[in-house]
């Protein structure tokens, strides 16, 4: 398998699609930091990107990939291997090379200027999102034959985590607001990988927003390191699951 | 102080002590007098009592006549975490120079390392404070000076820490230039007027950095208020004066750089308040000034209950703040105009370097917040962006009303 | 050697395949022939294991190939549209083949040598004409001596040097005792190839028999003509029936 892995690897990063990416985050990473010096506010401007752009970019760029390589991916399977095999390879190509193009474009700049601590949880957020998010791509893309109906799902995929499931959480608070909803909320969380990453993120950058009674309790939480692992844990869950449920669709399914 | 200036300082008292031809006592293990109670006794009114180095163990000591208490070479008066140490119940007594350690703790009692019962014209400089309960009291006193102490005691819980510098019904007091660590209110006023308080650092108590309530009339300049448990909270007072202080990184969630409660006809200038969870929280106050302030890193810069009027906010710089303004009403009865908003998307087209569209600094994202504090966790989502935009665009749940209408277009220099 | 077993295939409502039996035996070579639609890209799909057949089942040598995939490392694959990632090398893409497949002998590459491959080993896919393309695919379903090829329309867009090449090649190994399965519109290459002729039809084998014995029943000579007979002869029957 490494060898497919490495192979399609090589191909994606030499994509025209990869390298432009790349370049958009150096561009806007470096842009970041010449228009402002201090580095937790890039940071924190560079959130925005990590939330929006970058799952986007990944679920986007996947699925695209599935289709194009459909016909490559139809003769590995026609040779003596497991699709398993074939599928995680798939999984594991793509999911380096949008990695990489993101380590690259935005690490090197955070590291030159230096971030802080707040630096390392963006770009954790960032990977654990890339992956979160070629784990639905592949999803979308073994659920329908149709390329355009699979971008269709995928950017479902990307427009409900992104904004439809914080209304819906809004609507919830708004709905209950005489219960205590600490711990719902903290579980509702849970269930949005972007909305996990952000907190995580903002409890590193802009802890003075969480500040009141509520906050405290969420500091508390994810403040600590059981919250630090409990929240490391679920974005792993959130790659594992949505991958799992694909990879069993894949191995039945009639290419 | 510095050490030249501190021995200039004994040198001009022990030549006023030559020309009034008061005496001059020396305490010490190698003196005629090995204990400082015996000096005391001895001493006339006007004498000098010189405490060499060393550790004395010699349990509460009170003074009820002019004297003057130098220490040299850092003596050390220990209570064994019996008693309190010195009791000044005389008018004019000056003590320098010594390290008071380690007094009792009561819950009934204040006990202290210094304190001054009903008295007038004492000094209280140079001195080191280290674990005791109270540091300096003050009780009934005036025209006093408390000035170069440094007070650090090891934060334990409320109830047996006390306050750093104590004052009751007290009035003309200076409190410059002292260090208080680890207490539970690093400076605590309780009807104590035309009071100045400088150059001090409070920082890392457990509670507030400063806490007074009907001390009306006081000035507070050039003071730091840092890392306090709950950081500064004034209540019941009118003719504050707060200029050029620094209120910075109270964190918490009931932690606040500058809480006023029913304060009247007051002044906050050029101060400024970095990385507070509240730069300023105000309930029930009114005919504040708030100008040339800086509000920087913090989570809220002004909490604003509707139930303050007539405040002015001017010339103020607010940048890097989670939420500029936030109110649980729609007031219209405060002005604020011509301060700088780094969040300020309008545009200068007569070059005046004010806006031309008024700034409105709360937000709806904050109202939401106000009335469902969980709705926090949205904080920087893209729904909470568009919720803000959407806002701007069409007012329907903030305030109309408050609004900066001259916004400067770049921050006052403020130095 | 492959025996398929009444099998069927419904993607939704459309029957895919109808109970298909067929029997294809090493040293022959089976011409799979068809309008489009017939159900012989997915019969070989089926084979190929890309595809679940809804019922029935196919041995290889005696064993059910149904979730497994060991078998094919006995079957080379040329297929219909050859689409490569853009800008892997031929040269890596070989080598990934042959890492997947992990040859115990020496690879064959005489077609590799005959398309002139060998001189374009770091040219990237990209950059290689659809013609090229279909080399790349011929030379690597050969590449490994598979008892059994299957190629499906081998020679569309190949030019004519190619096709002869191509053509040479399948022979030899016909000679070679492969089973060789070739799906193809063009009869004129098939006849020269092939020894059997499968005809399908709306999901149904119609015909399933040596080239001789199809030339036998149509009175014809040439395997086109004879095709043309065999569908007339069946577009009657189904009218007669219908």
């Amino acid at each position: 398998m490494t060898r497919i892995v490495r192979y399609i690897f090589i191909d994606i990063l030499r994509t025209r699609f990869t390298m432009l990416y790349t370049l958009f985050l150096l561009v806007s990473t470096f842009a970041l930091f010449h228009l402002d010096s201090d580095p937790g506010k890039v940071v924190l401007s560079l959130l925005n990107v990590v939330l929006m752009v970058v799952p986007l970019v990944s679920i986007v760029f996947t699925t695209i990939h599935f289709f194009n390589s459909y016909e490559f991916i139809e003769l590995m399977l026609a040779q003596p291997v497991a699709r398993r095999v074939v599928f995680l390879g798939e999984y594991m190509a793509v999911a380096f090379s949008l990695c990489s193009a993101f380590l690259v474009g935005a690490g090197v700049p955070l590291l030159m200027f230096g971030g802080g601590p707040g630096a390392w949880t963006l770009l954790f957020s960032g990977l654990m999102l890339t992956l979160v998010f070629v784990s639905l791509a592949f999803l979308s893309s073994v659920l329908t034959r149709d390329k355009a109906k699979a971008i269709g799902i995928a950017l479902l995929f990307w427009f409900y985590f992104s904004l439809i499931y914080d209304g819906l959480l809004l609507w919830i608070i708004y709905s209950f607001a005489d219960y205590p909803l600490e711990k719902v909320t903290l579980a509702l969380i849970a269930f949005n990988p972007v909305d996990l990453a952000r907190i995580v993120m903002l409890l590193q950058l802009d802890i003075s927003a969480l500040m009141g009674y509520t906050g405290a309790f969420y500091k508390n939480f994810f403040g600590s390191n059981s919250g630090i692992l409990f929240s490391a844990g679920i974005l792993v869950i959130w790659v594992l699951t949505p991958l799992w449920i694909a990879l069993r669709v894949f191995t039945r399914k009639d290419l | 102080m510095t050490r030249p200036a501190r021995l200039a300082g004994v040198v001009v008292i022990a030549l006023w002590c030559a020309q009034t031809e008061a005496a001059t006592l020396r305490v010490g293990k190698e003196e005629a007098i090995q204990s400082i109670r015996k000096a005391i006794d001895i001493a006339q009114p006007g004498d000098t009592i010189l405490i060499t180095g060393g550790v004395y163990r010699e349990g509460n000591l009170r003074i009820e006549k002019p004297l003057v208490l130098l220490g040299i070479n850092d003596p050390i008066l220990d209570g064994e975490r019996k008693y309190e140490l010195l009791t000044i119940a005389s008018s004019d007594v000056t003590v320098a120079g010594i390290v008071f350690r380690n007094t009792g703790r009561a819950s009934m009692h204040d006990l202290a390392a210094v304190k001054l019962l009903n008295v007038s014209r004492v000094t209280v400089r140079d001195n080191r404070f280290e674990d005791v309960f109270f540091g300096i009291y003050l009780s009934g006193s005036s025209h006093s000076h408390i000035c170069n102490n440094t007070l650090q005691a090891t934060p334990g819980n409320e109830q047996d820490t006390g306050n750093g510098i104590h004052a009751w019904k007290s009035h003309n007091i200076t409190i410059d230039s002292n260090v208080v660590r680890g207490h539970r209110d690093g400076i605590y006023f309780e009807f104590v007027t035309s009071s100045r308080i400088r150059y001090n650092t409070s920082e890392g108590n457990i509670r507030y950095g400063l806490h007074f309530m009907f001390s009306h009339d006081n000035e507070y300049r050039h003071n730091m208020f840092v890392r306090n448990g709950a950081g500064v909270a004034v209540m019941y007072t009118r003719g504050v004066h707060m200029i050029n202080n620094t209120f910075g990184d109270n964190w918490g969630s009931a932690a606040y750089g500058l809480l006023l409660k029913d304060i009247r006809d007051s002044e906050v200038v050029g101060n400024k308040f970095v990385r507070n969870s509240a730069g300023i929280f105000m309930e029930g106050s009114s005919r504040i000034t708030f100008r040339e302030n800086s509000f920087t890193s913090n989570g809220y810069a002004i909490r604003l209950q509707a139930s303050c009027d007539n405040n002015t906010f001017e010339r103020n710089n607010f940048s890097s703040n989670t939420f500029d303004i936030v109110t649980n009403g729609s007031l219209v009865l405060n002005t604020i105009r011509n301060n700088y908003w780094d969040r300020y998307e309008g545009y200068d087209l007569d070059r005046d370097n004010t806006g031309d569209v008024p700034y409105r600094p709360v937000s709806m994202y904050s109202m939401i917040v106000e009335r469902m504090p969980v709705a926090v966790l949205l904080w920087r989502s893209f729904l909470v962006f568009l919720l803000d935009r959407a806002e701007r665009a069409m007012p329907a749940m903030t305030p109309v009303n408050l609004e900066d209408n001259a916004p400067s277009m770049k921050p006052h220099d403020l130095g | 050697m492959i025996s398929v077993e009444n099998i069927s295939k419904n993607f939704g409502r459309l029957k895919a395949l109808n109970g298909v039996n067929l029997q294809l035996s090493p040293g022959r070579s089976y011409a799979l022939i068809g309008p489009n639609g017939s159900g012989k890209t997915t019969l070989i799909k089926c084979i190929l294991g890309l595809v679940v057949p809804t019922s029935g089942d196919i041995l290889f040598d005696g064993k059910s190939t149904l979730g497994d995939w060991r078998y094919r490392e006995r079957i080379g694959y040329m297929p219909q549209i050859g689409r490569y990632p853009e800008n892997m090398r031929i040269g890596q893409l070989i080598d990934m083949m042959k890492n997947i497949r992990k040859p115990t002998q020496d690879t064959d590459e005489e077609l590799i040598e005959a398309f002139g491959l060998d001189r374009m080993m770091d040219k990237r896919m990209h950059a290689l004409s659809g013609g090229t393309r279909q080399k790349v695919s011929a030379a690597l379903a050969f590449l490994f001596d598979a008892p059994v090829l299957i190629l499906d329309e081998p020679t569309a867009g190949l030019d004519p040097v190619s096709v002869e090449i191509l053509k040479e090649k399948v022979l030899r190994e016909k000679r070679l005792g492969r089973l060789i399965v070739i799906s193809s519109h063009i009869l004129s290459d098939l006849e020269d190839l092939t020894s059997d002729v499968i005809y399908m039809y709306e999901g149904k084998i119609q015909f399933d028999d040596t080239i001789e014995a199809l030339k036998r029943d149509t009175n014809e000579s040439k395997l086109s003509k004879a095709i043309a007979t065999l569908v007339r002869q069946r577009e009657l029957i189904h009218s007669v029936i219908d």
